[in-house]
């Protein structure tokens, strides 16, 4: 009988600890099989962010680094310029990226770094509890923002895809989606272009994956999903927002 | 004899740094240490390293922690306020167990204070100085050439440890000139790093981490660190001078000591039996060597540029043997030699 279907070998087989209806699992997985395909996993390290992302280290079959909150993009700066024909990439969570570690991906993305940033935006801090993150959608409650996130006294969400491919040094900036099986497919390509991409020293690689938190968001894992297609996509919208081609490649 | 160059503290730090392999390295701008980031900056291309102006001092620190987890000898430098900055980043570094030089070339404090020469972070880089119960082995420099040596035997201390090591400067050695012997990096014997992050080709994946959660790890993890901590003991380093027929010990690191050599050459031309006992490693602090001198000279007399930080090392060394006193010049200046001599005649 033909094998179709399996663990991709830089995953290791361990269950992975996640709430039910969590989309971190299908990132693994994605950012795994991207691994595989390009047989990377013997050259490639991984730099954790700090919340539920922490773990990779648990799960990837591959030489890993955990980053203090927010910093995981200067840990792969210095990292991938000591050793500048492997694979890098940093595995972060909204609170961590987007708000105590702004700066850092800010000035990682403009200088260039020819390593990839997945980037997994839940709207909410998982780890900790549930608290408001800077993709906190407006309205959303949060055990930070009970009375539903307000933007006279929160700001608005940020959308970091969209702000990254502002930046010169950005090589590829794209939001994708889990929800569906149509939107995993193209997510598995995106993350699949941003490691190509890397290896051919295109420059600073940024993938957005819209996830549900089924346990933070206090909703059953189809309804979470329902959420991601009805409250996120239209304020995140999905899309490729930045491409850098071989031929204008400074 | 080796060739004699005549060179600015700062620089000559850098110029040890890269004699000693070190490659990349990561920095923000900050008076009064800017000559060591423009240093590299020119000749690190030369060297076939790597040099970044990074955004922040967090993000330099960081930097260092991605390169040194790949096996590179990579270093940074700052001032007191972006030294302060660092902290979470040296204490990670700590947890993880990476090796790193981080290079506190000090100005005056609290606050943005003033950028003169001053000994306020005594207690910051000898204490650990950021979150959790580590230590670094702290390197104190007096002169240019320290500044240069001690930079050499820095990356090496570093690497036999696997542990974040600091170099306390000031604003005074930084900038001075003086003459220095062109000495030649010799390496201590080192084990072979094979923790580091290559990409797990032939050998399982290795891991680089500071966060342990499990039952029971985390205790494990600061045993061994202390451990590790007890065994730097044996790096000890310090210069005694004219201790021979003292009646009193003047106790000074860095510019301080320069100052204290002056004023106990003045308090010996009026017939003062004054000697000097200068720590170079401020951690692990020379205890030892304190006791021992303890057992025959009963003044002790501690002289830092801050209100009392080293003092409390040196009432610790001589336990209840010795008196000890103190004189302080807060950070601002660095005191003259005359104000020294006043205070050792006081007490003598």
């Amino acid at each position: 009988m033909k094998q179709v279907f399996k663990r991709p070998a830089s995953l290791k087989d361990i269950p992975f600890h996640f709430c039910p209806g969590c989309h971190h699992g299908t990132i693994h997985r994605l950012v795994a099989e991207a691994i595989d395909q390009y047989h990377l996993r013997e050259r490639t390290i991984g730099i954790a962010g700090v919340g539920c992302a922490v773990f990779v280290y648990e799960y990837f079959d591959i030489d890993t680094a955990e980053a203090p909150h927010g910093r995981a993009p200067a840990v792969a700066t210095g990292l991938k310029r000591a050793l500048s024909d492997r694979i890098v990439f940093t595995y972060q969570g909204d609170g961590d990226l987007a708000s105590i570690g702004m700066s850092e991906i800010v000035h990682t993305a403009n200088r260039g770094e020819n390593i990839t940033v997945i980037f997994v935006n839940n709207t909410v801090y998982g780890m900790t509890g549930g608290q408001m993150a800077p993709t906190t959608l407006l309205g959303q409650q949060t055990t930070t923002s009970p009375y539903g996130r307000d933007f006279n006294q929160d700001g608005y969400p940020i959308r970091m895809a969209e702000m990254l491919a502002t930046l010169e040094g950005t090589a590829f900036s794209a939001r994708v989606a889990l929800n569906t099986p149509a939107n995993v497919m193209k997510a598995k390509k995106a993350v699949r272009q941003a490691f190509e991409m890397q290896m051919n020293d295109m420059g600073f690689t940024f993938v957005e994956l819209l996830s549900a938190c089924p346990t933070n968001w206090g909703l059953n894992p189809i309804k979470a999903n329902e959420r991601v297609e009805k409250e996120l996509i239209p304020y995140f919208p999905l899309g490729v927002f930045k491409e850098r081609k071989g031929s204008d490649h400074f | 004899m080796e060739k004699r160059l005549f060179m600015k503290g700062n620089e000559a730090l850098a110029y040890g740094a890269i004699k000693a392999g070190c490659r990349y390295y990561f920095g923000y701008p900050i008076t009064p240490q800017n000559e060591i980031p423009e240093y590299f900056s020119r000749h690190m291309s030369q060297a076939e390293g790597c040099f970044i102006q990074a955004e922040s001092e967090v993000a330099s620190i960081n930097m260092i922690l991605g390169a040194s987890a790949g096996g590179a000898r990579a270093m940074t430098s700052s001032s007191s306020p972006g030294v302060s900055l660092m902290q979470e980043g040296i204490s990670s570094l700590a947890g993880s167990e990476l090796p790193a030089v981080i290079v506190n070339v000090t100005r005056s404090g609290p606050g943005l204070g003033g950028i003169s020469a001053s000994q306020g972070d005594y207690f910051q880089a000898t204490r650990g100085g950021g979150h959790g119960d580590y230590r670094t082995i702290v390197l104190a420099p007096h002169s240019v050439q320290e500044m240069h040596d001690l930079a050499m035997l820095a990356f090496d201390l570093a690497d036999l440890y696997r542990n974040p090591l600091v170099i306390l400067a000031d604003a005074v050695l930084g900038q001075m000139h003086e003459t220095l012997e062109d000495r030649p990096y010799r390496a201590l014997e080192l084990p072979p790093k094979n923790w580091t992050l290559t990409g797990a080709s032939g050998r399982k994946p290795n891991l680089i981490k500071s966060l342990y959660l499990k039952e029971g790890e985390m205790e494990k993890h600061n045993w061994k660190l202390f451990e590790k901590y007890r065994s730097m003991k044996k790096e000890v380093r310090y210069e005694i001078s004219r201790a021979e027929d003292a009646r009193m010990i003047v106790a000074a690191f860095g510019t301080s000591a320069r100052v204290a050599k002056t004023a106990i050459q003045m308090a010996r031309a009026q017939g003062l039996k004054v000697g000097l006992f200068r720590p170079i490693t401020l951690y692990p602090f020379p205890e030892q060597a304190l006791l021992d001198l303890s057992q025959r000279v009963k003044k002790f007399i501690s002289v830092e540029m801050n209100t009392g930080q080293m003092v409390e090392d040196v009432k610790l060394s001589v336990a209840r043997d010795a008196d000890v006193y103190f004189h302080g010049h807060p950070p601002g200046s660095p005191p003259d030699p005359e104000e020294v001599f006043e205070a050792i005649k006081k007490v003598y």
